[in-house]
Parts: structure tokens; sequence; C-alpha cells
């Protein structure tokens, strides 16, 4: 296998200049949290209190609720609409500060609020969205007195129904600040820079034309602040992106839209697309409502016209043609890391040493579940495996043939939480990919209409200006920044459990998890 | 190029209100009337086309709902007055198998002839009984055996139905001199019969032109027939056992259907006497006995054609625990593969094929073709309520309905579902949906995936 690498030692002596070194001055972004609450005036509640008639506003309640629920603002008459996302809900009762309990005049009421019945889905039920939101507001998870179920979904299989097995005190004691989250992009050893990101995640590729530009800049600038990166997915290069090129990824993919020698040359990893989960094996689309000007000028295409990329790469049908398109990457920019995002079919990880052996840094394999552009809806559930199952496939045929630790396994498709992100890893992977959970921290409630018309109503997924302004990119950074903040103080929770330093002890550990389907006595079994 | 399979579509409107998912409540009492009411900035204009639909409501019951949850009004009124609830009429929809969400996007498709597309990913379960219990697969950067094609527009979706020679022989310079017919159809569909709880005489015309609209074939008994000569290449008489053969219509036709019973040979010989050139399928209906009796069939010469049939949910008829569709298929499958006829028979499944995809996987799991009704049934707007008798009333008005409505709309169906084979082929890299029968190289299956990932961590499954 390792005949197959090119050794690289000497590439700064033959480089042109520019190929080495960011051009554009790069700005600074800072980590630290800030609050960024919802956008929205009615934040979604769990729970409603309802206050009656009965009311004699002697403001106990105020007194007694702990969450800041009822408020009568000094010099008011009236108490304003209760602030019913604060409250926690009928496990208040055991509080002994439960306002219903307490008030004088019976005139308070807890309900289920009916609204909640109808956010979410299976693979992010209701809970998950408005958990990630606190996230994305706060930076931490949302106090445990709520109750909300954030660290997987409802969908009744794979991570769904893995758990981890803590010991029942940690075997040693590791400070939170020693604990390292960070995992490195480059294991080929050839000499190109040997990029670390702080945290075992990136986003993943979203398209100007998918997602609005406050959208990818606030991506962008996250992933500036926790030294990880974004992905411009397949659409092109957006000027305004520029102040981040170290922490951007741009991508090949088979419309080549918006690829030029002179944007591959900016950026520190190139990803090659050639199947993305969502649609496996279907190529891209772009409906021609969302081809506005902007866009069409970026991709060098009709404005209104839907564009699609086709399926597969007509210029690879071996793993040789696979190499001669790396190489002619890898030759533009000589810094460059090279990333493979392939889906998941039954070889995938046929594909994945294949790959390697072509000259890739990183394979990355998309399940079908996950993905946040437009795909038919056949494709969605039906084509190709879930990431569960791929993981430890492929981590295992990589092992086997010996080049496990010279490449970079990131599994995506279908990551909502930081302990998805810790079971992909404990499954085999080094890192992961993720696309919708930053969607939702922007505030997306995963209606799905991203696709078609003026876009996201919500102003996230689309080209839509009037849209677009409904969010400004300060507060997009903030957000995103906050959930990562928040991931990765669950990540380090879990690894403190396990006594682990590094995130990286933790990769292909599956003797710490378990299945809530199996009698997970598999020393018996044998 | 040889000219394209094609069906020509447009748009058809439904009659009834749309059923959404989603309706607003809104408490008014409260309102503060506000000059820039969140209602006005509905992307999807729901409040207005809300609005003019009451002002033209004819039906006093029914209510709007077709708001599309994007929680933004919810939101953003200035008083929080507004509330999202799930329809609870959407709810009500068809059954646990066919759900209201294979409902809505049957009427979506019937409506556009398009390919349903949306964002945000997978929302279902990880997997789930029947055909959710299975994937296909795709073929990425390499892949020995792929077709290797250029475009959708290279994938054939044709099938032969008939007895298919074990090999050519050569007969006085001719060959396959003795070769039985074959019906060719551009698509792996068949209508089937509607069941009787769902019968109703006014579809027959409709389901006739539609089959001649698409080249494919519908079954229809012979007994309901009135429709037109010019429509019988498109049509296959069911022939009931005791019934007389319609001598002249079958002459027209190409594909007849007999039950099958304890006298099926003769039936057979009867009718080919009268028409040689005709193929003739028989129907085996998947009770206890079925998948057993298919194997069976497939052994004798004079048999070209069995159409398996489960109930309207996919089920072997009549068992407390039944096996599905595409399990029994496949049992007949490798069974006929073990006599080494699988390839002489054709083999039509129907039963619970309610989406694209299950025609594609059904395929994979060993039909040649499949057959269905109820997703035509539902295209016209039919809630699965089952009120389809005299003395009740159909939501979907089916006893008025206009032949133009209720062709176009099923027409639009078939369509899409063409269009998604397609896509799911090109995905699998296969340029030929003859190749795809039995290939269940081209899927994964639920519980393959599951021994192979976590079996081998974890164990055996606990509620095998
Ligand atoms: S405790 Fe009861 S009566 Fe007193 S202000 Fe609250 S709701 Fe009103
Ligand atoms: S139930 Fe508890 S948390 Fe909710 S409003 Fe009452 S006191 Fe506050
Ligand atoms: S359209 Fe809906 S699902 Fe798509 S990004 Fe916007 S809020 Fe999310
Ligand atoms: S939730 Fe969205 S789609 Fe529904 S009525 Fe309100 S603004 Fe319109």
């Amino acid at each position: 296998m390792a005949s197959f690498s090119v050794p690289e030692k000497t590439i700064k002596d033959i480089l042109p200049e520019n190929t080495l070194k960011t051009i554009v001055p790069q700005e600074e972004v800072t980590r630290a949290v800030k609050t960024a609450p919802s956008r929205y005036r009615n934040e979604i509640a769990k729970f409603i209190v309802h206050r009656n008639l009965n009311c004699k506003r002697c403001g106990k309640c105020a007194e007694v609720c702990q969450y800041g629920v009822h408020v009568l603002k000094p010099g008011y008459k009236y108490f304003a609409e209760p602030k019913n996302h604060l409250c926690i809900g009928p496990s208040c009762e055991k509080t002994g500060n439960f306002c219903v309990a307490k008030c004088p005049n019976g005139a308070l009421q807890l309900k289920e609020n009916p609204l909640f019945k109808a956010l979410g889905d299976y693979r992010w039920p209701g809970d998950l969205i408005l958990a990630t939101w606190k996230m994305a507001e706060t930076g931490d998870v949302p106090p445990a007195e709520y109750g909300y179920e954030y660290n997987c979904g409802n969908s009744g299989g794979g991570f769904d129904r893995l758990r981890f097995k803590f010991p029942d005190k940690p075997p040693v004691k590791i400070d939170a600040d020693k604990i390292d989250t960070s995992i490195s992009l480059n294991k080929r050893g050839d000499g190109r820079p040997e990029i670390k990101i702080d945290v075992p995640w990136y986003g993943g590729g979203m398209s100007f034309g998918s997602v609005s530009n406050v959208t990818q800049l606030s991506k962008a600038r996250a992933a500036k602040a926790w030294n990880t990166f974004t992905c411009t997915g397949e659409g092109g290069y957006m000027e305004r992106m520029r102040p981040y090129d170290d922490h951007v990824i741009t991508q090949v993919a088979t419309g080549l839209f918006g690829v030029r020698e002179e944007t591959i040359q900016r950026v520190p990893i190139v990803e090659f697309k050639y199947a993305q989960g969502a649609k496996p094996g279907l190529g891209g689309h772009l409906l021609g409502d969302k081809n506005t000007p902007a866009v069409a000028k970026m991709r060098e295409a009709v404005v209104g016209i839907s564009l699609f990329s086709p399926f597969p790469f007509h210029s690879v049908y071996s793993i040789e043609d696979h190499q001669k398109h790396l190489d002619w990457i890898k030759h533009i920019n000589r810094r460059a890391l090279i990333s493979t995002k392939v889906s998941t079919p039954t070889d995938v990880d046929m594909v994945a040493v294949g790959s390697y052996s072509a000259g890739t840094h990183i394979v990355h394999i998309d399940g079908g579940y996950g993905g946040t552009g437009a795909a038919p809806d056949i494709a969605k559930k039906n084509i190709a495996m879930p990431i569960e199952y791929a993981i430890g496939r492929v981590h295992k045929f990589l092992a086997d043939e010996g080049v496990r630790d010279k490449v970079t396994l990131i599994a995506s498709g279908g990551i909502r939480s930081a302990h998805d992100v810790a079971k992909a890893i404990a499954l085999g992977a080094d890192g992961v990919v993720i696309g919708t959970v930053e969607l939702v921290a922007l505030g997306c409630v995963r209606c799905s209409r991203c696709e078609s018309g003026r876009g996201c109503p919500r102003g996230i997924a689309t080209t839509d200006p009037e849209l677009a302004a409904k969010m400004n990119i300060e507060w997009g950074t903030q957000r995103i920044i906050n959930l990562y903040n928040a991931w990765r103080k669950v990540l380090v929770g879990i690894l403190q459990r396990f006594g682990m330093k590094s995130v990286t002890e933790l990769r292909g550990r599956t003797d710490l998890l378990m299945h809530l389907d199996y009698t997970n006595d598999v020393g018996a079994k044998k | 190029m040889p000219e394209k399979y094609h069906i020509k579509t447009q748009p058809v409107p439904p009659v009834s209100p749309r059923i959404g998912k989603y309706g607003m409540v809104d408490w008014r009492e409260d309102c503060a009337r506000c000059h820039n009411c969140v209602k006005k900035a509905c992307v999807y204009d729901r409040y207005r086309q809300e609005a003019d639909y009451i002002r033209n409501l004819s039906d006093v019951n029914a209510l709007f709902f077709d708001c599309m949850g994007c929680f933004s009004c919810v939101q953003d009124c200035t008083k929080g007055l507004l509330c999202m609830s799930i329809n609870p009429e959407y709810q009500k929809m068809g059954n646990s198998y066919w759900t209201p969400d294979i409902i809505k996007t049957t009427w979506l498709q019937a409506e556009t002839a398009k390919i349903p597309v949306s964002g945000a990913g997978y929302r279902g379960p990880f997997s789930g009984k029947g055909f959710d219990s299975m994937w296909t697969d795709m073929s990425e950067i390499v892949r020995p055996t792929r077709d290797g094609i250029h475009g959708r527009e290279y994938i054939s979706s044709s099938v032969d139905i008939g007895r298919k020679l074990p090999y050519l022989a050569f007969n006085c310079n001719k060959t396959g001199a003795n070769a039985s017919p074959l019906v060719s159809l551009p698509m792996p569909m068949i209508i089937d019969m509607t069941s009787p709880a769902h019968t109703l005489p006014q579809l027959n015309p409709i389901i006739a032109q539609t089959a001649v609209n698409t080249d494919i074939i519908a079954i229809i008994d012979s007994r309901q027939w009135q429709g037109s000569d010019k429509q019988l290449r498109n049509i296959a008489f069911y022939i009931a056992d005791g019934e007389d053969i319609p001598k002249d219509a079958l002459k027209k036709t190409r594909l007849v259907e007999i039950p099958d019973g304890a006298k099926v040979i003769e039936r057979i010989k009867e009718i080919k006497k009268i028409q040689p050139g005709i193929v003739i399928a028989i129907r085996v209906e998947l009770t206890s006995a079925g998948v057993e009796r298919a194997i069976k069939l497939a052994e004798s010469k004079e048999v070209e054609v069995i159409h398996i049939v489960a109930d309207a949910n996919g089920n072997e008829i009549g068992a407390s625990k039944p096996r599905f569709i595409k399990d029994m298929t496949r049992q007949i499958h490798t069974a006929l593969i073990e006599k080494g006829c699988r390839d002489e028979i054709t083999l039509m499944a129907g039963g619970g094929i309610a989406l694209p995809e299950h025609m594609a996987k059904e395929i994979i799991c060993g039909a040649d073709l499949i057959t269905i009704n109820l997703p035509l049934l539902i295209s016209l707007e039919c809630h699965l309520c089952n009120s389809c008798k005299p003395g009740m009333v159909c939501p979907a008005k089916l006893e008025k309905i206009d032949i133009n409505y209720g062709v176009g709309r099923m027409t639009n169906l078939i369509a899409a579902w063409h269009d998604q084979l397609i896509e799911v082929m090109g995905a699998m890299g296969m340029r030929e949906v003859r190749r795809l029968r039995g290939d269940v190289g081209r899927a994964m299956f639920f519980e393959n995936l599951e021994e192979e990932t976590f079996g081998k961590l974890f164990g055996s499954r606990k509620n095998n």
C-alpha cells in the first residue's frame, strides 16, 4: 500500500510561492461564549402555565418560581404572559416551589403545550431541537431539571439505541482542562501540513445557493473561532469567505460549479465529493427557484435554471482515475490535504482503502440519514447504509489492511449530538462532520421546506435576500460557537468518566458501548 | 437512440380541500390587531389562502389545514396567540401500513407527476418492518460490475412477461421456432384489480385509459369490461373460474389472468386453443400454502407467468404471524433458482407495494414486475377510509369522478414512480430493470447489517 503515496518531503523547494500561504489577511474570531437568545419573540415551550381570572395578583407565584416564569413588572398592574419556555413542567411539583400548588387562589394550571407535538420528528425529536437551541443560546447544556433528552433521538436504531457503559466512577481523575479533544487530519506523514483541529468535528459542505451567505459565513467564523473547518460545498467560493480561508475546505464535486484553480489554492483542505449521504448516487440538485442572480454568477450558470451535478464523476471509473484527480489537486495546491467524501454502499470499506491508496488524507464517509440540502424523498431513507453500520466496517478494514493509522476517518450523516460524536468515534471514526445541527443552532425547525420557492422561511437555507436578512452574521456565529462549546463540554464529560486524557483514546473502543436491543453478552455468545 | 419511454403528464390539481399535516389554531380573543401582523409574513401565504378558502366554502365542516410547519408566525406573533397543531384529519387517514405520509406523498405525485423532493435530511425511523428493513445499494468510485451508465436516459425499465426459453434451439434455420409468446412492457408495473372493498365500477374506464396512456397493462375482471376495443392491447382480462372466455375480445389482448385451482392447467390449454399467442398469468393468493403452490406451479411447462398476491399490507393472507411479501418473494425466487427454472417463469408480485421504492425493492427480492392498485385509488384523493360502501360518504367523492381528472392523476402517479425507479437504478449503477431482478447484491438487509455490525459486538438481538 505504502508505495502508492509519493514522498513529498521536498515540496517546499519546488512550490510556487502562493500555494504555501494564505494570501488574504485572516480575521480573528474569539471562541468566548456570549448569550445569543432566540431571534423570535415567542420561544417554543414544552409546557404552558395558564393563569385564569381568579388571579388576585398577590405575587406568590413570582416569588416561588425558581425559573422566572411569572413576571410582574414594577409599576404594571397585570402579569406579563408567563415565560412558558422557562417552566420545567410537572417535575416542579417535587421541588416544593410549584406555583400551581402555591397559588392561594387556584388561579394557575399547568398543561403540556399542544404545539410541542408538532415539533420535531423521529431523528430530531422536539426535545433535541429545544435543547440544541438552548446550547446555542447559552453555550451550555440545558439544566437537568428541564429533563430534555439531548443525547439521542427517537429513531429506534443505530446511535439512538447505543449507550456508553460508564464505569461507576472514573478510573483516574482528570481535570476538564487537561483533556485534549483535538484530532489530527494528516496521518500520512507525506510532508504536507500536520493540521490539527481542536474539536473532533468540522462543518459539512453547504453551498451558497443551498444556504444563505449569512449561514455560510457564520459557519466559517465559528470554525475559525474553534480552530476547525467549514466547507464551501459545491457552489463556488464567496469572496467574503476569504478572511477565513485557513478554516475552509473547498469542494470539488461532479458539477465542478465554481471550481477554479485559484479557489483551490486558497485552502488547506480540498474535498472530493463523490457522493453524499442524503442522496447517494444521485448527484446534486439545486432547484431553479434558488438559482438567483447571485448564485448563478458564482456558479457561472444561467439564472433560474435547475442545476444538477451529475453522478458519478464521469472521469472516474477506477481508483487509478481517482488518484489522477488527487494528483491534479495536490499539484495545484502543494499544501492542501485531500479529503475524499463518499457515501456508504456495501463496499464502502473497499472504497475507503482504495481512496487511501490513491493518496487521500481524509476518508469521509457520509451515511444516508443526514444531509441538509434538497434530496428526493426516495433517496433519503432507501439508498446506502446508515452511518452506524459503515463506520466499524471501514475502521476494521483499514486496520486489517495495515493503514488505519495512515488515514483520518471522518463520519457524517446523522450526527446530532455530542453523544453521537462520541459514539461514532467509539465505533472507529477519528472525527465527524456535522451539518443539520448547525442549522438547528441557527433556528432551523426541520420543517424540510428548504428546497423550494424562496427557500427557508426562517432565513437559513435560502438565497432570498429578504428572508436571509432575518439573521445576522454576529448572532449566527455566536450561536454556533456556543453550540460547539456545549458539545465540547459534554464530550469532555464523557472522556472524564472513562478516565481518558484525549479523545483519540476513545477511537474504536466498541467495548465501552452497549446496544439496548442486544443481550450485550458477546463473550458468552462465542 | 431508440425512442424513449416517456409518459406525458400535466398537473392535475386536487378537487377536495387539501389535508395538510399541520394547521393553525388562533386564539383570537387577545389579538392586538398589529399593523404588521405575522400572518401577512407567512412565506407560503397560508393565511390569505385560508381566508379565500373560507369565503368560498361549500362544505361547512372542512377546515383549512395546509400550513408548512415553519413555526415562524407562531414564534413571532406579538401576543403569542397562534398555536400549531397536527391535523387530526391528517392523522386519521389510512392505517398503520398506508400511513398518512404515504397518502400525502401519493397525492402530491398524482397532482404534479414530480419526484417528491425535500430538504433537511431523513426524518423517519431508523428502520422498520417490511420494505423498511432493507436499503438499496449505490455504486461509488469503483464497481467492477457496474454498467457505467452515463445518464439516466440510458436506463431501460422494460420487462418481458411470459415463458422464456432456457436456451436457444436452432431448428430448420429458424431461431426460437417454438418460443412462447412474450408481452413487453415499458415499465415493470401492472395495474391490478382493486380489492373487493374498494371496487367501484366507475373506476374501470379510468384505469383502462390510464393503462393506455402509460402503455402498461391493467387487469380487469372480464365480467366488468365495458371499454372499447382500442384499449384491449393494454388490458388483461381476469377470467374467473367457470366464467365464459370472451373469445373475440381476448384475441385483441396480450395477457390474461386466471385464478389458480385444481384444473388450472386444463384452463390454460383451453385458452391457448382459442388464442395461442396470448400469455397467461396464474393468480396465486399468498395464503399459507401460497409460496409452496407458486413453486410447484413453476415446474409445469404450461405455466408462463405466476402472479403472487399478498394482502393489501403485503402480508401473508390469513396468517396470525404473517410473512411479508418481500420475504415470500425471496423464498419463491430462490426455490426456482434451485430448481433451475427461474428464468423461464415470469413472477409478478402484488400486495403492499405502496411507494416507488417498494417497486425497486420487490424486484430486487425476486419479482420481475409488480402489480399495484391502492396507490392508484389513493391518487384520486382517497383517504383509505374504507367508506366505499353504498350509503357511506366517500370524502373523495369517487362516485362522481371526472374521467380526465382520474386518468390524469393516475398517469401522473405512474410517471412519478417511473422516474423514481430510474433514480434508484441510476444510483445503483444499473442499466436495466431486468437485471435488477433478484439481485440482492444491490440491497442491504437490516438483519444482515445488524448481525455483521452489532451482533458481533453485542451478542444476540433481543426481540428476535
Ligand atoms: S399566585 Fe396565583 S393569585 Fe397570586 S399572582 Fe400568581 S396566579 Fe395570581
Ligand atoms: S411549574 Fe414551576 S417552573 Fe413552572 S412556572 Fe410554576 S413554579 Fe415556575
Ligand atoms: S426550511 Fe425548515 S428545515 Fe430547512 S433550514 Fe429552514 S427551518 Fe430548517
Ligand atoms: S407556521 Fe409557517 S407556514 Fe404555517 S402558517 Fe405560520 S408562517 Fe405560514
